[in-house]
């Protein structure tokens, strides 16, 4: 992918714009989101971390960023 | 004091605490240290970047405890099945409490999405601790399916109305080959202590000890109980009569006769 290039995406239910070839991986970095905190889904499946870098993200997919909270 | 069981991981601790409702990370953190225990259920949300004090992974895992996550917000087995899957992302274990339950109104289980979940999650490798209704028949399907425990509501989510089940949890237990652990509803330590006395394996409180006055102290009171319950069931209560029975000489101490 060269030059300036944007995706629409979904991110935890809010429009994101992501520049340039987009995978898992960037959009943590420009979210700034320490990677080892987070689970991720991408259009209701599972992403293992270890996959994260290889998943390129196409327009209008929907991401869910997640982390653990207090629960009973 | 025999170990706690599941899914072939033992612990010394027969509590179970959960993590909402405390007024800080701090807080909680004193209350886990207190009750002694090594298992703690954790929920997942969306990440807030506004608000990264909520993230509990950090200072959970500097514990070194084993979370548990719930699979709380699912609506279905589907959903809850992918909960669990993040929840194993992030854990790192395998424990999982599967916890459906639809109706905000009464949060009670729901018995057939929560089978459904269960036995998927169970053939997935998962240990599967279901959060469920207070019912023998499913406890013994949950067990059928790979369950590691089942975990019988004592009475609704945070209303701590106490055993309000104890006559059908003593049910499950007579009849169960897996670990039976109260899960919701408790409010004393008493009622706790009643619980293992009547042969649960664990008891999970969480708004008895988040809501209380002080929670770490409320924490350790919980310890105390769980401890002399499963202590009192173990050296084998005696038994109920119907008449009384005296304790002392019943001669008379003046006459002697």
């Amino acid at each position: 992918m060269t030059g300036a290039f944007f995706m629409n995406i979904v991110v935890n239910g809010n429009q994101h714009e992501l520049a340039g070839a987009g995978t898992l991986d960037q959009l943590l970095k420009e979210l700034e989101i320490v990677p080892e905190r987070v689970a991720i889904m991408v259009n209701d499946r599972v992403i293992p971390k270890l996959n994260r870098k290889d998943v390129a993200l196409r327009e209008g997919d929907r991401v869910e960023i997640l982390t653990f909270i207090g629960g009973g | 004091m025999n170990k706690l069981k599941l899914g072939g991981k033992e612990f010394e601790s027969r509590l179970i605490l959960g993590t909402g409702k405390f007024s800080s990370v701090e807080i909680m953190l004193e209350a886990i240290k207190a009750s002694g225990a090594e298992l703690v259920t954790v929920a997942l949300r969306r990440f807030n970047r506004d608000r990264p004090s909520d993230d509990l992974l950090g200072p959970l895992t500097r514990l070194g405890i084993t979370l548990v996550p719930n699979t709380s917000g699912a609506r279905n087995a589907a959903e809850a099945v992918r909960a669990a899957q993040l929840g194993r992302e992030l854990s790192g274990s395998s424990f999982v409490k599967v916890e459906i339950h639809p109706n905000p109104h009464h949060l009670m289980p729901d018995p057939i999405e929560t089978y459904e979940a269960s036995r998927e999650l169970a053939r997935d490798g998962f240990i599967v601790l279901p959060y469920m209704p207070a019912d023998p028949v499913l406890a013994k399907r949950l067990e059928d399916v790979g369950c590691a425990a089942v975990m019988p509501l004592g009475s609704a989510i945070g209303t701590g109305q106490g055993l309000s089940t104890a006559e059908m949890v003593k049910l499950i237990i007579a009849d169960s080959g897996i670990p039976v652990i109260v899960d919701a509803g408790l409010r004393a330590p008493s009622e706790a202590a009643a619980a293992m006395e009547m042969g649960c394996s664990a008891v999970l409180v969480n708004s008895a000890i988040a809501a209380a006055g002080h929670p770490a102290a409320m924490a350790a009171a919980f310890a105390i109980a769980v401890k002399a319950g499963y202590a009192a069931r173990q050296a084998g209560l005696m038994s109920r009569g119907d008449h009384a029975v005296a304790t002392s000489p019943l001669t008379s101490f003046l006459t002697g006769s």
